[in-house]
């Protein structure tokens, strides 16, 4: 009783004991972000630079996007790996319009929102198949994942998918009061989605889906439906991601565009404290997640760690994250 | 004479200082069939997880052929002490002869499963049991029936001595208990002694040599069967005064709120047809498996009816799921809490707007409109928690119980469905209930109380419906709400709907 009274309490002479138990799941990514920024500036000069920085924020945005779309659907207890083959075929289907419509700056709107409509549809394939056909999510998307790639490389021959447009990359490339565009999409979908999850009843009713979908039941929530549209959302993350990626590239790979992209996305959501059994989770943290990925990575490539050796250090930090995780849950 | 199979002497159980068995002294003899009778909480579960090694006694001893023994469930089995319990132990994967040998499976020298003498002992002792399963069946394409037989098999497997059974007709046809009492008494001749427990005093007086009575942890009575008639039985399982821990009953109106007309699942529900008044308690008794908690779940739409309608003051509705039952003003309180009543990992406040979050947001949730209206309801039924904030699970089961029934209050409901609301909660919870119930009809809503706990019905209900098998086996009002009545009629000693 008495600890569950100090929760009430507010940070004062207790504030060292607080902190100690303090809830892991909420504040233990941004400290580990913390910690990990300090040793950072710390072990390289270069670090700190502007450039350096900046160029962090834009490396996670394109996973980090994906990400925040994914939080949901891994909160109301599903998973999503086929967001990677999925970008690819957005993004080349976005180029391919793109060149259709001829490439100019009203092209160029009508390719952003349509590829959101396009990975909202192939999103909506994969809640369709989960809910209405009832086969397990990571079945599925294992699928989709697959035939979003082949279909991507029947398309392209294989090849890459060009875009003709000389104005498109200004959209990826360039900048706005001094960060890179993607970087402010992706700030700006931080704060809607993490509106979404907390202040609207959404965003509650996908926690319930995925703490007890029988309790959700019985309190009215039309659980299909929830679950139907969180898939619904990542792709429509997944289209701008695409957008954001191709015209940064003015191009997109069949081959190479997206892979393992699943991978980094959901680690984000991890790292960021949601629990893979759902139920509940954080938009920030899933930012937080992404943000730790990109310096890690940062920092292997400045301190001229072996590249090959990096996906180690990245499972090594996946792992970590949520054994201390699971250690502060104990806590209580 | 020869030692008894069983004996106990003193036997008393206590969980948490509470005693739920006390001071029981029987003697099963070998080769009997024992059966033993009582209310639900009158412990006979108890009595068995004692014989079966499940919970060693707080008091007393326990004799097996004339030795002491200290029990536990390794023990018990090596003595030959098996239980088939309500809910099978089968895994469903796996197929009947696998099941049969689960950990302790025949193997050849070199430790490779010997399926081929596996699968000739099982096709043995099931052919002994007249049963005509194969061997090799999966368990998940198995009926209940033949799920029953494969426990059975594994317990003669073991080379039973004594064995328990619980509740073993519950999920039976009348074709399947016949065979299943013909098994029975083919065991007895082969020297197996059996302990048979039962709601259904009909098939006990048919089936058992001993009938014992158990009420509230003590020792009633124990008869031959052939000495005492299911009146007997049924009276002297309830019969006790009741508590003044009730509220005075209310003054139901002639208006008719729901009408519910033939309504039907296949299986479950036969034809079931009543009407509930305003500001009327409408209590429905019955044992466990007559079809209450699924009749609740097919009005809210959760099961779907083959047959029947639901009238709402007059008018035809169509409910097909929860949401159009809250359209409809009917609120749910479910049975199983934690399966389907509230979210444990949610926090106080969360839970109760769970149902009834639409009228806290427009676009954006107010936490604020959330938090006022939960201090209401951490006031009104004093639900104690450290925190709005706090999560279910830390919470005993009196509050979280108040939690979900203020969740299903948000809801603004005309009509109140209460499924089991006082299971496994204290009596100053269950008195804070039936006040709430009490209060929730004085001021116009309608309730339908269904429960297990006799007392509890008379108490409470103005009028109750017995349900037995699916089907309406009595609609009793005033005077005739009394346990004898309502059991006789769920056991299906009484038929025919009184007058």
């Amino acid at each position: 009783m008495s600890r569950k009274d100090m929760n009430t309490v507010g940070i004062g002479r207790k504030g060292l004991n607080m902190l100690k138990r303090i809830e892991m799941d909420k504040y233990g990514p941004f400290l580990a972000l913390l910690v990990l920024f300090v040793v950072s500036a710390f072990a390289s000069p270069y670090f700190l630079r502007l450039r350096n920085l900046t160029n962090i924020l834009r490396q996670v945005s394109y996973t980090g996007i994906i990400g925040l779309g994914m939080t949901f659907v891994i909160i109301s207890g599903g998973i999503d790996l086929s967001v990677g083959s999925m970008l690819a075929l957005v993004g080349g289907i976005g180029i391919l319009l793109l060149n259709y419509l001829g490439g100019g700056a009203g092209a160029i709107i009508a390719v952003f929102f349509g590829a959101i409509v396009v990975g909202a549809a192939a999103g909506a394939t994969n809640g369709f198949a989960i809910t209405k056909g009832r086969v397990a999510p990571f079945i599925v998307t294992l699928g989709t994942m697959s035939i979003f790639r082949s279909l991507t490389l029947f398309i392209s021959n294989a090849g890459e998918f060009r875009s003709h447009s000389s104005l498109y990359p200004s959209l990826g490339m360039g900048y706005f009061l001094g960060l890179p565009n993607p970087v402010w999409i992706f700030l700006l979908l931080t704060a809607l989605f993490h509106v979404v999850l907390y202040h609207t009843r959404f965003g509650r009713y996908v926690c319930a889906v995925g703490s007890n979908e029988r309790v959700a039941v019985y309190a009215a929530i039309k659980s299909t439906w929830i679950k139907f549209y969180t898939y619904v959302i990542v792709g429509a993350t997944v289209g701008i991601s695409a957008v954001l990626l191709s015209s940064r590239l003015n191009s997109i790979s069949s081959t190479n565009a997206g892979a393992g992209y699943e991978l980094d996305a959901i680690a984000a959501v991890i790292i960021g404290g949601t629990s893979l059994s759902g139920g509940s989770g954080s938009i920030i943290g899933t930012m937080i997640g992404a943000l730790i990925l990109g310096i890690v990575n940062n920092m292997l490539n400045m301190l001229g760690v072996s590249p090959y050796l990096q996906g180690t250090v990245k499972g090594i930090v996946i792992i970590g994250a949520v054994l201390i995780q699971r250690k502060g849950r104990r806590l209580f | 004479m020869p030692d008894p199979l069983v004996r106990t002497v003193h036997l008393a159980k206590e969980f948490s200082g509470v005693r739920v068995l006390n001071d029981i002294n029987i003697e099963i003899e070998q080769g009997e069939i024992f059966g033993i009778i009582g209310e639900n909480g009158a412990g006979k579960s108890t009595l068995i997880k004692l014989l079966n090694g499940t919970h060693s006694p707080t008091e007393g001893e326990i004799f097996f052929e004339g030795e002491k023994v200290h029990l536990n469930t390794t023990v018990a089995k090596n003595l030959g002490i098996s239980t088939i319990p309500q809910e099978f132990n089968l895994v469903k994967d796996l197929n009947v002869y696998e099941n049969i040998f689960l950990g302790r499976e025949y193997r050849h020298q070199v430790g490779l499963l010997d399926h081929r003498r596996m699968k000739r002992r099982a096709t043995k002792l099931l052919q002994g049991l007249q049963a005509d399963i194969s061997p090799t069946m999966k368990i998940q394409t198995c009926s209940v029936a033949e799920k029953q037989m494969v426990e059975i098999a594994k317990a003669v497997a073991y080379n039973s001595k004594l064995l328990i059974m619980d509740e073993p007709t519950t999920v039976l046809t009348p074709i399947e208990i016949g065979i299943l009492f013909d098994l029975i008494h083919r065991l007895r001749a082969d020297g197996v002694t059996i302990i048979y427990i039962s709601h259904k005093l009909k098939e006990v007086r048919q089936v058992c040599d001993r009938v014992m009575v158990l009420r509230d942890g003590e020792f009633i009575s124990l008869d031959e069967a052939s000495d005492i008639d299911e009146h007997d039985m049924a009276n002297k399982m309830v019969g006790r005064e009741l508590e003044q821990i009730f509220p005075p009953k209310p003054d139901p109106t002639d208006e008719v709120v729901m009408r519910v007309e033939d309504l039907s699942v296949p299986g479950i529900l036969h034809n079931i047809t009543f009407e509930l008044r305003k500001g009327e308690i409408l209590g429905f008794a019955g044992l466990g498996g007559s079809g209450r908690t699924e009749l609740a779940e097919t009005i809210i739409g959760i099961r779907r009816k083959s047959d029947g309608t639901v009238f709402i003051n007059g008018k035809r509705r169509s409910i097909k799921s929860p949401s159009d039952a809250i359209a409809n003003h009917i609120a749910y309180l479910p049975e199983d809490r934690q399966g389907t009543g509230v979210l444990v990992d949610f926090s106080v406040t969360n839970n109760i707007t769970l149902g009834s979050l639409k009228t806290y947001a427009r676009v954006l949730i107010s936490h604020r409109k959330e938090a006022a209206q939960t201090r209401k309801y951490l006031k009104e039924f004093d639900i104690r928690t450290p925190s709005l904030k706090t999560k279910l699970r830390f919470l005993s089961g009196g509050n979280q119980q108040k939690v979900s029934l203020a969740k299903s209050l948000d809801s603004q409901p005309e009509i109140f469905i209460f499924d089991e609301p006082t299971r496994g909660i204290d009596i100053n919870a269950k008195m804070h209930i039936f006040s709430f119930v009490h209060d929730l009809v004085e001021s116009g809503i309608s309730c339908i109380f269904i429960s297990s706990e006799l007392e509890e019905v008379i108490g409470v209900c103005n009028r109750v419906i017995v349900m037995r098998e699916g089907r309406i086996a009595g609609d009793l009002v005033g005077s005739e709400i009394n346990e004898e009545e309502i059991m006789q009629r769920a056991t299906g000693v009484k038929q025919g709907v009184a007058a």
